[in-house]
């Protein structure tokens, strides 16, 4: 017990002080979009993550945006279980056939208003797979699709200004 | 002992079944052994390997014809002591058929079904021919490594869901089954779990894996090097610096490339990184599983700092495309080095006291000791390393049982546990850590001067490589063939979570199913990395 609270004490609070230029940037691209949020989602916007076919390195990132110094959950948004407590789906991956239809299905099982982001350059374009015997390509051309956050994979930083322009 | 004592015994053994090799060779697939057998040999082989305990290292299929002939070349690999042999056999091509290796073996299964789903070859006395990677995309007659399968497909219709695969059915009062996923409740990669259970208690997993194949192995034919080693980087993304190097690893074996020793101990500096990020991530997110969020946050607080350095020194936050073929993409400067001592001294630093409660907490110890529990013999049978076999008494670690460049100056350590459950595997991933942070010191200590990189001599044609690497899930094994013009032919990355994955089936029974997620972050098997 103590040693986790001296720990913790100790660790401090990284989030609130910005140690650095890079993260007083990141903090003004967050109070932004938590504005927006608020104007739009109620104070908070749900998100389903849905891999379609990534290698895993854009869900590394986007765990990282949970992590303290980033702390996406702050602003209002948050990852939720299901897709029907969604506000937005954040897919991944070029979109293998094999997950065509779950995408599809899980898109379908969002309610309305809804809307897409494709992470990734594989989720945008297609990216190191493209379209063939496995793989339809872009997340766009399986669900529409409302912003793309290129990189390979985005940074978390890539992804909050990302979120940021979905709000738009 | 001297390599390779043991393998006239197996010669030996192999004469008393009257099994004569066609062609016995060093030279082609080097450091590995290569032995060519008659196809009707192919399971009394297996047999002789598992009675004198090798482990198998995985089979594939290469199905393009070879200089007109209309020929199937099978191989398996196998490994004793750090020696590998690569057994070959060759079937007609418009009829490949051959006997299974998976009764004596059962982890390497998938693998056999893996390779008649994309290549045709079809497996005789198996215990299991169920498919495995293909699902709807492709109809079952067709097979997509063939050269007349077109790399565009044979169809642009919407892909069905697979809604009919014969899951194995458990029956009896009480017993309900819980289907799970493609999609899961995480952020993590698409899978399908079926569990059957009877109240919490799990009586049998069956996992369908498959939802992210993305026609690696196709997509591979006809690329250069430089353009293979970028594919290889994202067979999964969390291990991009492995599955790299074991990819350019082949490739400089088959074309004799002397990569520069500074390249080679960089190469070894940022596997070492990869291994730590990873490793700081899983521990967090196992204790996050059992609700212990303080691992977690501390755990990510650290691996967001790591993170931020390989971006600062090797270009990218997960070291992508920073291996290249012959060398390495990145120098080091001197005052980077530096950075990097103060930067292992800090980490050092930093993970005891964290791991300090970790080791010694009632709520954790009562939640992860005796829970998925793999058993020696288990995971022996099915052919585990990395941590998974190490939890559960296998020591076998490549960079100590034959190791490569730059392993070979450094003196290398493992921990080898018996307990086998989540709390021994957490314990090897620490220990792992600590290592690496020890190792990496040794490396930056005897950093080499000179080049980091030096180009690929073209590959002649047929020329073939094993890259063999040991990744932070365990051993990596690569296969690559040259066609013409020094374009690929075939590759195979053979990933450690092909046996790991049927480890977990084994590891939770018994088990209640809210201990799944904790006992599945355990073991961590990478999902893109076997769908392929």
């Amino acid at each position: 017990m103590f040693r986790i609270l001296k720990q913790s004490l100790r660790t401090g609070l990284l989030t609130e002080t910005p140690p650095d230029l890079e993260d007083a940037k990141l903090e003004r691209i967050g109070v932004e979009l938590h504005r927006r949020i608020d104007a739009r989602f109620k104070r908070s916007l749900a998100i389903r993550q849905v891999d379609a076919g990534s290698c895993n390195g854009c869900e590394l990132e986007i765990h990282a945006l949970n992590n303290p110094y980033h702390d996406i959950e702050r602003f209002g948004v948050h990852f939720v279980a299901s897709p029907r407590h969604a506000d937005a789906l954040l897919v991944t991956g070029p979109v293998s056939r094999h997950m065509e239809t779950a995408l599809r299905r899980t898109w379908r099982a969002t309610p309305a208003p809804k809307f897409v982001i494709a992470a990734g350059d594989c989720a945008c374009t297609g990216g190191e797979f493209g379209v063939s015997y496995a793989s339809c390509g872009a997340v766009a051309n399986v669900i529409p699709v409302d912003v793309t956050i290129p990189g390979c994979p985005p940074t978390p930083r890539d992804l909050l200004k990302g979120l940021l322009a979905a709000l738009r | 002992m001297s390599h390779f004592d043991w393998l006239s015994e197996y010669l030996a053994r192999l004469g008393s079944e009257q099994v004569i090799a066609l062609r016995e060779d060093a030279s082609a697939l080097a450091p590995a052994r290569h032995l060519e057998l008659d196809p009707k040999d192919w399971t009394s082989a297996a047999r002789v390997a598992a009675a004198m305990g090798l482990r198998h290292a995985g089979v594939w299929a290469d199905p393009q014809p070879v200089a007109d002939e209309a020929v199937m070349r099978v191989w398996a690999c196998l490994e004793y002591a750090g020696d590998y042999l690569v057994l070959e056999t060759q079937v007609a091509l418009n009829r490949p058929v051959l006997n299974s290796q998976s009764p004596s073996f059962a982890g390497i299964n998938r693998l056999e079904r893996h390779a008649h789903d994309l290549t045709g070859l079809t497996f005789k006395h198996t215990p299991d021919k169920r498919r495995w990677t293909r699902h709807q995309a492709w109809p079952a007659d067709r097979f997509p490594l063939r050269s007349d399968f077109p790399l565009a497909g044979e169809n642009g219709h919407r892909t069905p869901a697979d809604a009919d695969y014969p899951f194995v059915r458990v029956k009896g009062a009480g017993v309900y089954t819980i289907p799970v996923g493609p999609v899961h409740a995480g952020i993590i990669e698409p899978g399908h779990f079926r569990f059957h259970a009877m109240g919490e208690d799990v009586l049998r997993l069956e996992a369908r894996l498959g939802y992210v194949h993305k026609g690696i192995e196709k997509l591979a034919v006809g690329r250069d090097p430089a353009s293979l080693v970028r594919l290889a980087g994202r067979v999964s993304g969390d291990s991009t610096v492995a599955h790299a190097w074991a990819a350019c690893q082949a490739m400089e074996r088959a074309t004799g490339c002397a990569v520069p020793p500074r390249a080679l101990a960089l190469r070894g500096l940022m596997a070492e990184r990869e291994r730590i990020a990873n490793h700081l991530g899983d521990i967090g997110a196992i204790c996050n599983d059992v609700s212990f969020t303080f691992a977690h946050v501390q755990c990510a607080r650290l691996r967001e700092l790591w993170q931020r350095r390989s971006l600062a020194l090797f270009g990218h936050r997960l070291m992508m495309n920073a291996v290249v073929p012959g060398g390495v993409a990145h120098a080091l400067s001197a005052k980077s080095v530096t950075e990097l001592h103060a930067d292992h001294a800090a980490l050092k630093t930093a993970i005891e006291p964290i791991f300090n409660v970790i080791e010694d907490h009632p709520s954790l110890d009562d939640r992860l000791m005796s829970t998925g529990v793999l058993s020696e013999a288990d995971a022996r049978a099915l052919g585990c390393t990395g941590y998974v076999g190490k939890a559960s008494g296998l020591a076998f670690d490549l960079r100590r049982a034959n190791p490569y460049a730059p392993y070979d100056a450094l003196e290398i350590e493992t921990l080898v546990l018996a307990e086998g459950d989540v709390a021994a595997r957490a314990h090897i991933r620490m220990a792992e850590i600590r290592h690496s942070l020890h190792w990496m010191d040794r490396l930056l200590d005897q950093l080499p001067d000179g080049e980091i990189a030096a180009p690929l001599p073209e590959a002649a044609e047929d020329a073939m490589g094993l890259g063999l690497i040991e990744g932070w899930r365990g051993e990596i094994l690569c296969f690559v063939r040259f066609g013409p013009q020094g374009r690929i032919a075939r590759y195979f990355p053979r990933d450690p979570s092909w046996f790991t994955w049927p480890a977990l089936e084994r590891l939770i029974l018994g088990n209640i199913v809210p201990d799944f997620p904790v006992c599945n972050k355990s073991v961590n098997g990478s999902y893109a990395g076997e769908d392929l």
